[in-house]
């Protein structure tokens, strides 16, 4: 059966229907709000018990780190990410989410060529172009501190 | 009262960073895996450029849990390498401004394949 591209977008659309984008939106404000404000809270709760600020910080968003993967692990996660979409993904739950789930996938290909490599899958790009783009900054600022006041 | 604040504050920064990122990928098709490269460079360059910095101050973890706050700190973890060790700190201070962050989410990601099954598709 031979199918024209705009039939095929069509079959898409009925097959996939989209949600309403508004309902979208609130769906990941909602979530994504709730999650800063989970962190918010455990950051106040923290230095409140006299944790430095930065100690406080890093605790926090390994805590969220932690939550992320247990939940990946339970086969929770993907179950929340359905629904909150961006929700989910934006936060720094998404790039736990991201480094956790095809590394739990592909551990049946194995440690090495399996798991180790697949952890890298989406978050080797975050981290390769991150980092890129901060050096490249970092450059700049350099260049300018030496030579900018001059 | 300022308690509350804050969480609201925090509620309201990262709902909005999500839902930005929620009509990027429903209008424009890009990849969730996408939306998060983007967002971290979005976020080393609102870092550099020093506009990051208020809203964090704002917001706090609304600004700073977003993956725009992972490149915010990678931005100023950058910077301040230069500012302690020169040009060296071009190439120290990104990874080690991240560290936290990926050495957690690497550890939690073995830890995880080793204890939990796959799920079933």
């Amino acid at each position: 059966m031979s199918v024209s591209k705009d039939e095929y977008a069509r079959m898409m659309q009925r097959a996939a229907p989209q949600s309403p984008l508004w309902l979208d939106c609130l769906k990941a404000f909602s979530v994504g709000g709730a999650i800063c404000c989970l962190a918010e809270g455990l950051l106040l709760t923290l230095t409140h018990c006299g944790m430095g600020y930065d100690h406080a910080k890093a605790l926090t968003m390994i805590t969220l780190i932690v939550l992320t993967a247990a939940l990946t692990g339970l086969g929770v996660f993907d179950r929340i990410a359905k629904h909150a979409g961006a929700g989910t993904a934006v936060p720094i739950t998404g790039f736990a989410n991201a480094m956790v789930a095809p590394t739990l996938e592909s551990k049946a290909e194995g440690f090495i060529r399996g798991a180790g490599a697949q952890m890298f899958s989406i978050a080797g790009p975050v981290i390769a172009y991150g980092c890129s783009t901060a050096a490249v900054y970092g450059l700049i600022y350099y260049c300018l501190q030496r030579w900018g006041k001059a | 009262m300022t308690v509350l604040l804050s969480l609201a504050k925090a509620f309201l920064v990262g709902g909005l960073l999500c839902a930005v990122g929620q009509v990027l990928i429903d209008k424009t098709k890009l990849t969730p895996a996408r939306i998060l490269v983007l967002y971290v460079v979005a976020g080393v360059l609102l870092g550099a450029v020093g506009l990051y910095e208020p809203l964090l101050h704002w917001a706090e973890e609304g600004a700073a849990i977003p993956l725009t706050g992972f490149g915010n700190v990678l931005a100023s973890g950058t910077r301040d390498a230069v500012d302690k060790d020169g040009l060296i700190g071009v190439l120290e201070g990104p990874l080690y401004a991240g560290a936290v962050g990926i050495m957690a989410a690497i550890l939690c990601a073995l830890a995880v394949s080793v204890v939990a099954r796959p799920k079933e598709k």
